[in-house]
């Protein structure tokens, strides 16, 4: 199968620090590929390559566009998620003052900006924009229901518990029709019950929508039940890449994460 | 009492005016957290343009007032949202990143050169227009024979305040267009990966601020029949403190201090002296300053730890 995502020799530099080093592989479409390894081995930034907040030195992150490859290093945010990009934060982004249901609009602006003709077809309350309008409600509230939040649709999102707010930016990346779901961390902070809620959403979503997931996550259970293919990485560079059987019982991993053996035990 | 209440109406007219400049400071504020001291000029810049289409018009045979407001208000409000956009475009983006006196100083900066560029162009004299709505209605006759009226001008810019202010919440709250203003307000990074396109949307609050600010120099300009290339710079620093004492980034909060601070300005005159009304209206800002700094309807900011 072809690469939904294919990242090439990807290097980022900050002054001297090399946080991700030639770094290349490939994320398959329809499956979750998980990206782990060591706080600081370099996963939020090359994250933060794909999503374009960071403008990679050398290397490509190429995505496929129904047949065609597009670059997507040095395209503005919003282009970005248009080409069906989405992703989720470590530490929380939703917008707070916003009720829940409207986090779940905004992402599926384009579509409705469309619509209404830059608001236009919406105050004039057009029936095309009308409909688009009631499409979006539709998905927001399917969505919503699918992670347990219809009941709060109106509340602002930050009356939200901590868990009801990552499973709400999940939902809200999920609205944004990606094709490409990238969770930085969705687990942090969760009770183990919530987990594995988490984990049957996601592998449940991935499936429904046929959609490929990018997953950094440091819970390890998690990982191994949901991810269809592991990549570690390890001060920048990766060190494994392969099935869950194959990364668990992989010596580079077991030293990145447990350090080296010393020469005696050797 | 009928004094009192004929003051009440002086007020609220030039409050409302007020209001409608400072709906533009604090909408940009909310946006991109930069107060845009150029906007009393844009002000300014309005009034002139609203001017010269009238005189233009008149010339040109056309006296039906009311086709006169309306184009005159069209007109300023195109050509300041245009100079809104331009100002935006050219010189707050490439700064978008800059620490955050840059843009200050060349907000500053371009605040002087546009009153220049107008002194220059339109030369320096006062500019002043015969009024063309008048009369108006009596309302009450108080014992001492003091009459209180409402002239139809006033009418006509209640009813214009009330209309965009109205126009503008729908426009925020109910529109895609708002949806992404309040989004890229919140989070810049997080609504351009929704899909928002956060420069756009910087340059529509641009064009709208703008355009607001533009009714309220036509406004004046038919109220007191006399403009000049500096009336920016006071009327600019009134908003301002209008948009702060009713809470930056607030847009009813933007209303009712332009209010308040036109009811002040109103009553001390009335009843004190007239030449300390802007330390009056100052002195309220520094009260409410020191007992609610957020402003009358802003939102205290609380960290979250």
């Amino acid at each position: 199968m072809t690469a939904l995502l294919s990242i090439k020799d990807l290097t980022m530099r900050f002054g001297g620090l090399v946080a991700i080093d030639s770094v290349s592989f490939d994320v398959r479409p329809e499956a979750i590929t998980a990206l782990i390894g060591p706080n600081g081995a370099g996963k939020t930034t090359l994250f933060n390559c794909v999503t374009g907040f960071y403008r990679p030195r050398s290397g490509s992150i190429r995505l496929d566009c129904s047949g065609r490859l597009t670059e997507l290093s040095g395209q503005p945010g919003h282009c970005i998620a248009q080409l069906g990009i989405a992703r989720t934060f470590q530490n929380i982004r939703l917008f707070a003052n916003m009720t829940v249901l409207e986090n779940l609009l905004v992402a599926q602006h384009a579509e409705l900006m469309r619509a209404s003709a830059f608001s236009i077809a919406g105050i004039l309350g057009l029936p095309s924009y009308r409909r688009a309008e009631k499409k979006a409600l539709d998905k927001a509230r399917y969505w919503l229901d699918r992670v347990g939040l219809l009941s709060r649709a109106n509340e602002p999102a930050q009356f939200l518990s901590y868990g009801q707010q990552r499973r709400l930016e999940i939902a809200r990346a999920i609205c944004s029709g990606p094709r490409l779901l990238c969770l930085d961390e969705p687990a942090a902070g969760l009770n183990s019950r919530e987990t594995i809620e988490l984990a049957s959403l996601v592998r449940a979503v991935s499936q429904e929508l046929g959609l490929a997931v990018l997953l950094i996550e440091h819970d390890m259970s998690l990982v191994m039940e949901i991810s269809d293919h592991i990549v570690v990485l390890d001060y920048g560079r990766k060190i494994a890449e392969g099935s869950p059987a194959s990364i668990r019982g992989d010596k580079a991993v077991i030293a990145a994460y447990l350090g080296e053996p010393d020469g005696e035990a050797a | 009492m009928a004094y009192f209440v004929q003051q009440l109406i002086n007020g609220l007219t030039l409050g409302s005016i007020y209001g409608l400049i400072a709906i533009g400071y604090t909408m940009v504020y909310g946006i991109i957290g930069m107060i845009n001291f150029a906007h009393g000029e844009i002000y300014m810049i309005g009034a002139f343009v609203g001017l010269i289409t009238i005189l233009a018009l008149m010339s040109a045979g056309i006296a039906s007032v009311p086709i006169l407001l309306i184009l005159a208000i069209l007109v300023a409000m195109v050509i300041a949202g245009l100079y809104g956009w331009t100002i935006e475009r050219l010189i707050y983006r490439p700064l978008r990143g800059a620490p955050r006196l840059a843009p200050l100083i060349s907000a500053i900066g371009l605040s002087i050169f546009l009153q220049q560029y107008v002194q220059l162009t339109q030369g320096g004299r006062v500019k002043t227009l015969p009024p063309l709505i008048s009369g108006g209605f009596t309302l009450m006759r108080g014992d001492d024979g003091f009459t209180v009226g409402i002239s139809n001008f006033q009418i006509v810019v209640f009813l214009l305040t009330l209309a965009l202010m109205a126009g503008l919440t729908l426009i925020i709250n109910r529109t895609e267009l708002g949806r992404a203003q309040r989004a890229a307000a919140a989070d810049p990074l997080m609504a351009a990966l929704c899909g928002v396109d956060v420069d756009r949307t910087i340059s529509v609050t641009f064009i709208i601020g703008a355009a607001l600010a533009a009714v309220a120099g036509v406004m004046v300009v038919l109220y007191y029949g006399v403009i000049d290339f500096f009336i920016g710079f006071l009327a600019g620093l009134k908003a301002f403190t209008a948009a702060v004492l009713g809470g930056v980034g607030s847009l009813p909060g933007a209303l009712l201090g332009g209010l308040v601070l036109g009811l002040v300005e109103s009553f001390w005159s009335a009843y004190a002296d007239a030449a300390y009304k802007d330390v009056a209206a100052y002195a309220i800002l520094v009260l409410v300053l020191i007992f609610r700094p957020s402003g009358l309807m802003g939102r205290p900011e609380v960290e979250k730890v």
